[in-house]
């Protein structure tokens, strides 16, 4: 038999209201105010789960966040949402539910076989399967069998918001409690925020209190930064983020009623006794007709009374207690109490046909349709728990209670273990006042009583279940015992006891004692798994709702000529900036075009966009001194209008980064940075500056302010010429490495005669904003000579023949300077970052991995970048190939790489390995082309 | 998520800074006389306390610039930010 609904109460459900709802394809009716669960039990649906391992059946348990067993999918296609508490879901019009576990349905679930296989599946079923003999060959079984719900196939169609919030006082938790605290603290002149749960509070919003309804507290992180969502369903909006940063946090979670442990505690029919209440007097649904009560707790008999009320037929009250103080009350009310007894198992085969209980009197079977089962009340302390407070076992309540605050933070009420309502109500009013007042984190003591009696022997625990939801029994727990799994949070990785989607909300604490008794052990010394964030499952999309999603997810950053080179017909590629990376003609492979760009470069002119180099300005009279301190050159002795290759390097010595400094007045540099170091940087200078060398100078990252465009090849100059750029008239007047401040045309530009392509060439800088203007000025002036655009991929040929660096690609977080060959480690003269390290002798050992050009045997096959040179000894890999081209200039593959003692090895023939394939190159210097630079200096 | 009290521009969520590991290490020098164990000591050999740790943090989307915080790191608090040219606020060398 099954539950119903009653003919009258239910003071949460409007009876005029009819909603029809489909639960599995069946059509069913429950009325407004209902819950997903309350109006299946009202239609006498028993089996809402299967379970995890033994996939037995499973009935509703509890009601809001107290349930591990009727979790349903909502919704159908995009729109579904897996693992959801029925329990948790006002029901609605047309609402659409589905119980994902069993197959082929829940009510037939062939997987209970499983329950006859029981010892296969045992506690650590997993960690010995993934050893022996062979996960791989038992996955697709159990991943299929032990899911829960499946995940939506489509993308969220739903809306969902965030919000930052900051209040004075944040409480958590609608009920006597938090309503006393909310209403306490803003009659001491605080901004009140309350959130609860549930649709309703249990009692009137106090005036001036802003309350959030149907609102989770999910994460309580460092300094009262609490994180919660709100269901809002309107169609439009699903639900909204709120970030609350709060002052005082009050927290007034309440309690989660305990289940008890006796053989076949799972069977639909067995609920927790404040569920039974709840859903008679709030719903006006009978779970079941026959009742009988188990318990260790007085909430029990009020659940009875309620029932009995209501009309049930109270079978008894099996009481574990000798003495339980409402047995008087209860007898009077004609209701039998079973004292010092308890309920050895639940018999039925798919729901609760009767009970077995042992007592002083001995055993007696009781037939009932339903066991209320309340083994006392665990304080919720996930929240208290995840805000870094401590807990503490509390020997009358069977469970943790907390204990001391880390954050500004007042407990009241049930959540911290005060049972009864007047003095949960004056702590929550104490809790508000505190709070209002910024005072130190209070926790009251709940009231010191007899001890929680201890669980009662089974001669069954592999039917008695400690956690429901992930199908943990008695039996699992003595065998991690008997394995010495000592640590809780051990046990509950080996178990998987309360790793289920409620996080152990019910099997938390009987787990704690369970495992105590089996040990003779006291719970406290025992402690309870650490509560982490999300308290209950949440939508990724919500928490994703303030982060720019799609298109904007990572926006392009756009070089400021962007459309110029779209007209240009370039292929973009992603280097921090949208970047060219050639420019193809019809039909063109990449390959080809940027050889093609390439030969142009070399024989004639091109242009390309330098933009997103960084560009960092430092002026002030000791500019020169404190670029001196971070470089290995000594920019200081650059002569105003010249320019120098400079390094970085860290402390340790490494390479930071490479660029060119240019000296525009006697005080003022222009240092510039790689693409993609330029914000490093930035910062690594401003720290120093900060830090520690707070010389006279400001500095200023000005690389977003100019757009440069570059011209390269034997015929720049006249290209630049007949741009209008106003130059010297002669190349040694404005040599290699020279800066100036001119005009090209009636606009103003710096520009650098600098080079990474090996090629005469020219950076012209100017205002951002003016970029595509001057690439067309250049344009115009370059056609003529037939100058082409090129991009990256034909940059990357260019200074790989030249045996230009990229620090970081033929680098690595070893590389010192002297490997790529500048000069003896630490032989500058002065202090500057990284000497120290440079001057240890790891710096000049041989052995290091230095610079070289590899040149394939096989001329025209390029090696892969990567493929590592092997063969030596001790070590197999002596280096490795760190970027590698075809060259169109020389036709042949070339390539640079990072080999031990490279520099004393050109000539040698050496093995490269690259994922199964050898190859074979000879090293060489790493200048492939023009060695001495004389295409510069034309 | 912390928050940060910036000595430049007041408290602000923890995602605004960059930690930047110890403060008040001194930097040895000249670097020619600088023994081996000095500079492993600056370069690798910090306290990592369980407790009152000081530390740098750079208002990075924020005013960029750097200032030094005590942190506790067994409870996470930030007991006191200071300008990075004042000594520790709880007197600790």
């Amino acid at each position: 038999m099954s539950g119903f609904r009653l003919s009258t109460g239910g003071d949460g459900i409007d009876r005029n209201q009819p909603l029809a709802f489909r639960y599995n394809g069946r059509t069913m009716q429950g009325f407004a105010g209902d819950t997903l669960a309350s109006a299946l039990l009202a239609n006498g649906v028993s089996i809402v789960g299967r379970g995890f391992k033994y996939h037995r059946p499973r009935g509703v348990i509890g009601t809001g966040f107290a349930e591990t067993n009727a979790l349903v999918q909502l919704g159908e296609g995009a729109a579904l949402t897996p693992n959801v508490p029925a329990t948790l879901v006002p029901l609605r019009e047309g609402l659409v539910a589905s119980s994902p576990t069993g197959w082929p349905s829940t009510r037939f679930d062939l997987g209970r076989l499983n329950d006859r296989l029981a010892a296969l599946l045992s506690a650590g079923f997993y960690y010995k399967t993934f050893i022996w003999p062979n996960w791989h060959w038992f996955e697709p079984f159990i991943r299929r069998a032990a899911g829960f719900g499946s995940a939506p196939e489509l993308p969220d169609p739903d809306r969902y918001e965030a919000r930052e919030r900051h209040v004075d006082v944040l409480v958590i938790g609608g009920g006597p409690a938090g309503l006393a605290a909310a209403e306490a603290a803003h009659a001491a002149g605080a901004k009140v925020l309350l959130v609860e749960a549930d649709t309703r509070l249990s009692g009137p919003v106090p005036a001036g209190v802003e309350a959030l309804t149907r609102t989770t507290a999910l994460g309580y992180y460092d300094a009262n930064f609490v994180t919660t969502v709100e269901e809002i369903d309107t169609g439009a909006l699903r639900q909204r983020l709120w970030k609350l940063r709060a002052t005082q946090v009050v927290i007034a979670t309440g309690a989660f009623e305990r289940p008890m442990l006796f053989a076949n505690n799972d069977l639909p029919g067995v609920m927790l006794a404040g569920a039974v209440r709840t859903y008679v007097e709030r719903y006006g649904v009978a779970p079941g007709k026959a009742v009988l009560f188990a318990t260790a707790d007085d909430g029990a008999y009020t659940a009875a009374f309620a029932a009995r009320e209501a009309g049930l037929a109270v079978r008894g009250i099996v009481d574990l207690r000798i003495a339980p103080p409402l047995a008087e009350q209860a007898r009077e009310r004609g209701i039998t109490v079973h004292a010092g007894s308890h309920v050895r198992a639940a018999k039925g085969w798919s729901h609760v046909r009767g009970a077995v209980i042992d007592g002083p009197g001995g055993t007696q079977r009781i037939a009932c349709d339903l066991i209320a089962v309340s083994g006392g009340w665990s304080p919720a302390v996930q929240l208290f728990s995840q805000s870094s407070g401590s807990t503490r076992h509390d020997p009358a309540l069977g469970g943790f209670v907390p204990d001391k605050a880390a954050q500004p933070a007042h407990v009241c009420g049930l959540a911290a273990g005060l049972r009864d309502q007047d003095e949960a109500i004056a702590s929550g009013r104490a809790a508000g006042l505190a709070a209002a007042r910024g005072e130190a984190p209070t926790v009251p003591l709940p009231l010191a009583g007899p001890p929680a009696p201890p669980i009662p022997p089974s001669d069954n625990p592999k039917r008695v279940f400690v956690d429901l939801q992930t199908d943990v029994t008695l039996a699992d727990l003595e065998q991690a015992t008997h394995e010495n799994y000592r640590s809780v949070e051990h046990v509950k990785r080996y178990t998987v006891w309360g790793m289920g989607v409620d996080q152990g909300r019910l099997s938390s604490t009987n787990g704690v004692a369970a495992l105590a008794q089996l040990r003779g052990d006291d719970p406290a010394a025992l402690g309870t798994t650490k509560y982490r964030p999300p308290f209950a499952p949440v939508a990724i999309a919500a928490l994703a709702a303030d982060r720019p999603n799609g298109a904007l997810f990572r926006p392009w950053q756009h070089l400021p000529a962007h459309d110029w080179h779209v007209d240009r017909g370039a292929a973009f590629e992603d280097f921090g900036h949208l970047r060219p990376s050639h420019y193809p003609l019809a039909g063109e492979s990449m390959e080809a075009a940027a050889r093609r760009e390439a030969l142009a470069v070399r024989g004639n002119v091109g242009i390309m966009d330098s933009s997103s180099f960084g560009k960092i300005e430092l002026k002030g009279p000791e500019a020169g001194r404190f670029l001196d301190l971070l470089s290995l050159g000594r920019p200081s002795t650059i002569p105003v209008g010249r320019a120098r290759y400079n390094l970085l390097c860290d402390e340790l010595g490494v390479l930071l980064d490479d660029g060119v400094v240019a000296r525009l007045a006697e005080d003022h540099f222009l240092l510039n940075a790689s693409s993609g170091h330029a914000a490093r940087v930035r910062g690594w200078i401003e720290d120093w500056h900060q830090c520690q060398w707070p010389l006279d100078l400001v500095t200023r990252d000005v690389s977003e302010e100019w757009a440069v465009l570059t011209v390269a090849g034997p015929k720049a100059r006249d290209v630049v010429r007949a741009a209008g750029c106003a130059l010297p008239a002669t190349s040694a007047d404005f040599p290699h490495l020279s800066v100036t401040e001119t005009t090209l045309g009636p606009h103003r530009v710096r520009v650098q005669r600098v080079s990474f392509t090996g090629e005469l060439s020219y950076e012209i800088a100017i205002a951002a904003p003016q970029a595509g203007m001057l690439a067309d000025r250049l344009w115009e002036a370059g056609r003529s000579f037939g100058m082409v655009p090129f991009g990256l991929e034909a940059l990357d040929i260019l200074r790989i023949e030249k045996g230009f660096i990229h620090v970081g690609t033929d680098t690595d977080g070893a590389t010192i300077p002297a490997d790529i060959g500048w000069g003896k480690p630490g032989q500058r003269e002065g202090d500057y970052l990284g000497k120290r390290s440079l001057l240890h002798p790891s710096a000049s050992r041989t052995g290091r991995r230095q610079l070289v050009g590899l040149e394939p045997l096989e001329r025209h096959a390029p090696l892969p970048v990567g493929g590592h040179v092997i063969g030596g000894s001790p070590h197999p890999s002596q280096g490795f190939v760190t970027s590698s081209c075809f060259s169109p200039t020389l036709d042949r593959a070339i390539a640079l790489g990072l080999l031990a003692d490279g520099r004393q090895r050109h000539g040698e023939t050496v093995d490269i390995w690259s994922e199964g394939r050898t190859f074979r190159a000879r090293v060489v210097a790493p200048r492939f082309l023009d060695p001495e630079g004389a295409r510069l200096h034309v | 998520m912390l928050r940060i009290d910036c000595p430049w521009c007041g408290p602000r969520d923890e995602d605004e800074f960059v930690n930047g590991g110890d403060a008040h290490i001194d930097r040895p020098e000249p670097p020619e006389q600088v023994s081996p164990e000095e500079w492993a000591a600056y370069l690798f050999f910090h306290t990592n306390p369980k407790g009152v740790l000081a530390e740098r943090w750079v208002h990075s989307f924020g005013c960029r610039r750097w200032f030094h915080a005590l942190r506790d790191t067994v409870s996470h608090r930030i007991l006191a930010t200071y300008r990075p040219d004042a000594p520790r606020p709880d007197g600790m060398a």
